[in-house]
Formats: C-alpha cells, structure tokens, sequence
C-alpha cells in the first residue's frame, strides 16, 4: 500500500480489497497509543488483547466474504461515559471507581455488530462538565500538537486519540459542544446530530434535555457512516453533495461573532470568501436573543445536573475535582421558577433558529472562537473582552444543544502557530442527512484554508 | 423570592456548608438569573406576556400569545 489510510473510508476499501488487514492497523493504533499516551493521556483503558482478537475475527470474516460494511475492522475510541460491558465506566471521576458496566451501551452495540474494534476509553473532564479536559481525576488530557495546551472538551481524550493516530475515530458527547469544541480544536469533524435522534442510553448523563453523542473523526463522509450506523443502518441516505453553487448559508453575525480571535475571524472570513468564490450565497440572519443563550443554558445544564450528582455530592464530596464539585453544588441553588423560565426561553430559541434556516440550506460559524487554550489558563481575552475561557469555548455552540438542531465542526483554518481552526455548520431540525449533504460540498472548499495535516497529526506529521 | 434574597441566602447557605467558595460563582449566577426574569419573553399573570413596548418588539406573534410550538414536539 503506498500510504497508511487516513480515513475510516480509505481504510474500509483497503480492509475489503484485503491491501492491509485489521490486525495489523490495530497494532498500529496500539503501538502509537504506546508511543504517546504517556504525553497526552488522551486513554483511561486500553483494550489491547481484545481489540487484537477482534481483529483477527475481521480479518478471517473479511477473507471470507462477510465484509459487514465499512467500519467493519476499524479500529474506535469511546469517551469513557459509554458502558462496554464487563469495563468501569469511570466519567474520569473517582465517584465512579467502583463502577462496572453490565452490558454495551446500545451506541456501543451498534458500533460492534457493524464489526468495529472498541480499541479503548478516552480521558475527559470529569463528567463532561467542562470545556478543556482539565480537571479529570486521570490528569489532563492534551493537546496532540502542543501538549501545553488543551486538546478541547469534554470529549477531550476522544479527539486527541483520533488527531494523533491512535484510532480512526471515536464516539462522544455533546451538551454544549464538547464534540465539536475538542474536534475544532484539533482539526477534526465533529457531529452532533438533532437531539433525541440517538440514544443516551448507557452514557452517563450530564444533562438530560441537553446532551448528545455523536462521532469525532476525519471526514464528513466518516461521520455520514457513523452516524447510520449508531441510526441503526436507517439513515436517510445522504446523497450526492449539495451544489456549491446552490448552497445557501445564513450567517448569525450578531452575538456569534462578535467575540472572535484576530485569527479564528480571519480564517472564518476566508472560508466565507472561498464559499462565496464557488458560488454559494451567504447572508447575515438574526437569532434575536442569541445574547439569551448563556443564561437559559446555564440554568438548564445546573439544574440537571444537580439532580443527577445531589446525593455523591452529600455523601462523598470529596471523591469530585474541586472545580467540578464546585460548579455541580451552584447548580443545588437554582430555582424551580428560573428553571422554567429558561425552558420557556429555550423554545424561543429554537423557533428563532428555525426562522434563522427557513429558505436557507444551513447556518455558517465559526465552531469555536479562540483556537486551542493553555493548559491551566482561567481567563482569556478577545480583544476588549476578558472572560473565563470556558464561556468563551462555549459561546459558538451551546446555542444548538438549547435548540437542539444538528450542528458539525469542519477544519476551516489555522493559526500562524499551525493550530487548528474550526466551523460550523447547523442544519434543519430533524434533517442530520441534509446538514452532512452540506457539510459534504462545504468541506473541500473550507478545508483549503486548514492546516496540511489537518485531521490527522499523527505519525509523519509535523508542524 | 427577590435575587437580592435569593443570593443573600445562597452565600449564608454556602458558607456554613463551608463552601465559600462557592461566592463568587453565585454572584456570577444570580447575574445570569437577572438576565433570565427580566427577558421580555418571560409569561405574566395577567395573562400577557412581559412585552417589550416597543412596537418592533423581536418576540414572534405566536409565542408573546402564549400558542403551543407547531414545530418539532420537543
């Protein structure tokens, strides 16, 4: 073979054309685990014996003519709030150490009987309740090509382990952008799709009207095949790529782009202007109350996760990272009639993001605002503004886990230090396939302003 | 119950929990909630919702009367 595959498609072919074979592509994946999980503690557990039998497996069914389709014998992570029976589901807090799965998250089932090798369980910040990956009772996850800095979060681990070749994909969660954050930050595509359109049964929660899981990989094309796997193989079938010269984009400018890095803004602006230079037409559309989002999402996200964590937080407090701990005891202050009020705000916002998409095939951000953030870094400023990065990091995002549209963060660019730079795209309620249509034209046009490597900052690369 | 009573209450509680800690976070929250009761979107008892008086008010027509989402059933 004259390269290694670099996408879960490029594999597929080659497992099927029988140019390499699952064994030795996961031992790739396990020799670079080897190699560098020590830097970027990016897995919790390493599922090495049985991942080499389930190759095995693949390689003898493949040879046999039972090809199961193509993530049959492709090496994927989970972000350890997923259940793999017989294994602890940690959420990367010492509140869950005595914590054993009885059986597979249906997500995790579906990824099995469609032949995919579960190489491992990925780092995290502790119950997905943060944006950098920071406070894990693992250590920090890091950043695959800075190990200063953040690799993004919650799904933090997941995306480093697909950005540094430990595995071609990985499945996460999403409930204010912890898929498409980490998946920015380190030029990877990241779905969430419409909410309640795949099961969070098995995951841990954080917040139950809020969260996602959705696939962390290299391409769009490898998020359309994730995504019909985890459906259960019913997607709608994603067609052919919408016509760059068709597409038509809104562009929330208001709010979303208002506190942007001098360089995410340039790299966005750019990707708009190769957009409009294929033909497509982008123009500004309102979400009036955008400025709203933060404080409905703050109150939805507290209260939920309040309930879920109140009685490990009277019983052992002490077993949460400080940050975590403190932030889930906030939310035990919330009101019943703020609750509501942000419930009632939220549906708000949902019609305003529907009126934002109505006679257009898509809204157009950026993912994230600044590009990846030093480890240990509380506060960040863009331009005028000063503010915790974690209200920053979410500030693109958590608007379409409120509404609960299906969004993706696409590589779009990169900083003059080589880090990636991402965008995103948000489609119709309910319409995942349309969106990753879009997602399909957008991508190689956007993509010519990403860095070389993008998606992939694994072996053979540098910056 | 008024923010002002609310976080005069929420610090009491959280010192003598013994999570002072936790001030400035409730400071920061009861900002966020103050946002969130004085949003125009917010129901009344009268029967109206809070308007904004101004004539191009941003609320849709449909939700300021209080009428279900036709939308998504969510």
């Amino acid at each position: 073979m004259a390269a290694d595959p670099h996408t879960i498609a490029d594999l597929s072919r080659a497992l099927k054309a029988r140019e390499t074979t699952a064994e030795a592509v996961v031992e790739r994946c396990l020799q670079r685990i080897a190699e560098r999980n020590a830097t970027l503690n990016a897995f919790i557990a390493v599922f090495g014996d049985e991942a080499r039998e389930q190759a095995r497996e693949a390689d003898r069914d493949i040879a046999a003519g039972r090809h199961r389709g193509p993530l049959h014998g492709v090496p994927i992570s989970l972000k350890d709030l997923f259940d793999v029976r017989g294994a602890p589901t940690t959420a990367a807090s010492r509140v869950r150490e005595d914590h054993v799965a009885d059986a597979d998250a249906p997500s995790v089932a579906a990824l099995r009987d469609a032949g995919a090798i579960i190489i491992g369980k990925t780092n995290l910040h502790e119950f997905a309740f943060g944006t950098t990956n920071e406070d894990s009772a693992f250590g920090p996850a890091r950043h695959p090509l800075d190990p200063d800095r953040s690799p993004g979060g919650s799904s933090g681990g997941s995306a480093a382990s697909v950005a540094d070749g430990m595995c071609f994909a990985s499945l996460g969660t999403d409930t204010g952008g912890s898929i498409r954050i980490p998946s920015a930050v380190c030029g990877l595509v990241g779905l969430k799709p419409s909410f309640g359109e795949l099961s969070t049964d098995g995951v841990v929660p954080l917040s139950a009207t809020l969260d996602h899981i959705g696939p962390i990989c290299r391409s769009v094309d490898d998020a359309a095949m994730l995504y019909d796997v985890l459906l259960g193989g019913g997607a709608r079938p994603a067609g052919k790529p919408t016509d760059p010269r068709a597409l038509r984009l809104g562009i929330p400018r208001a709010y979303f782009l208002s506190v942007l890095d001098p360089q995410v803004a340039s790299a966005f602006d750019s990707a708009c202007e190769r957009l409009r230079e294929a033909g497509a037409t982008l123009v500004d559309v309102p979400i009036p109350h955008a400025g709203d989002v933060a404080a409905i999402y703050l109150h939805i996200v507290l209260t939920e996760a309040a309930a879920y964590h109140a009685k490990t937080l009277e019983r052992r407090p002490e077993d949460y990272t400080p940050n975590v701990r403190i932030r889930l005891e906030m939310g035990r202050y919330v009101l019943g009639e703020d609750y509501a009020r942000a419930m009632r705000g939220r549906e708000l916002i949902r019609r305003e993001v529907d009126a934002a998409l109505e006679g257009r095939d898509g809204l157009f951000l950026p993912a994230l605002a600044i590009p990846a953030p030093k480890l240990g870094v509380a506060m960040v400023r863009v331009g005028a503004v000063e503010e915790p990065v974690r209200n920053v990091m979410l500030r693109c995002t958590q608007a379409f886990n409120v509404s609960g549209h299906p969004a993706m963060s696409i590589p779009c660019g990169a900083t003059t230090d080589g880090l990636p730079i991402g965008a995103q795209l948000v489609g119709g309620y309910g319409d995942t396939p349309g969106l990753l249509r879009v997602a399909r034209a957008v991508e190689p046009i956007v993509a010519a302003g990403a860095t070389a490597h993008a998606g992939y900052l694994g072996p053979g690369t540098s910056r | 119950m008024t923010i002002k009573a609310w976080l005069e209450m929420a610090i009491h509680d959280a010192e003598r929990r013994g999570l002072p800690e936790l001030k400035p976070l409730l400071e920061a929250l009861a900002k966020a909630t103050s946002a969130l009761r004085t949003a125009e979107w917010n129901a009344d008892a009268t029967g109206d919702a809070v308007l904004n008086s101004d004539p191009g008010s941003r609320i849709p027509p449909d939700f300021a009367r209080g009428k279900p989402d036709p939308g998504h059933g969510r």
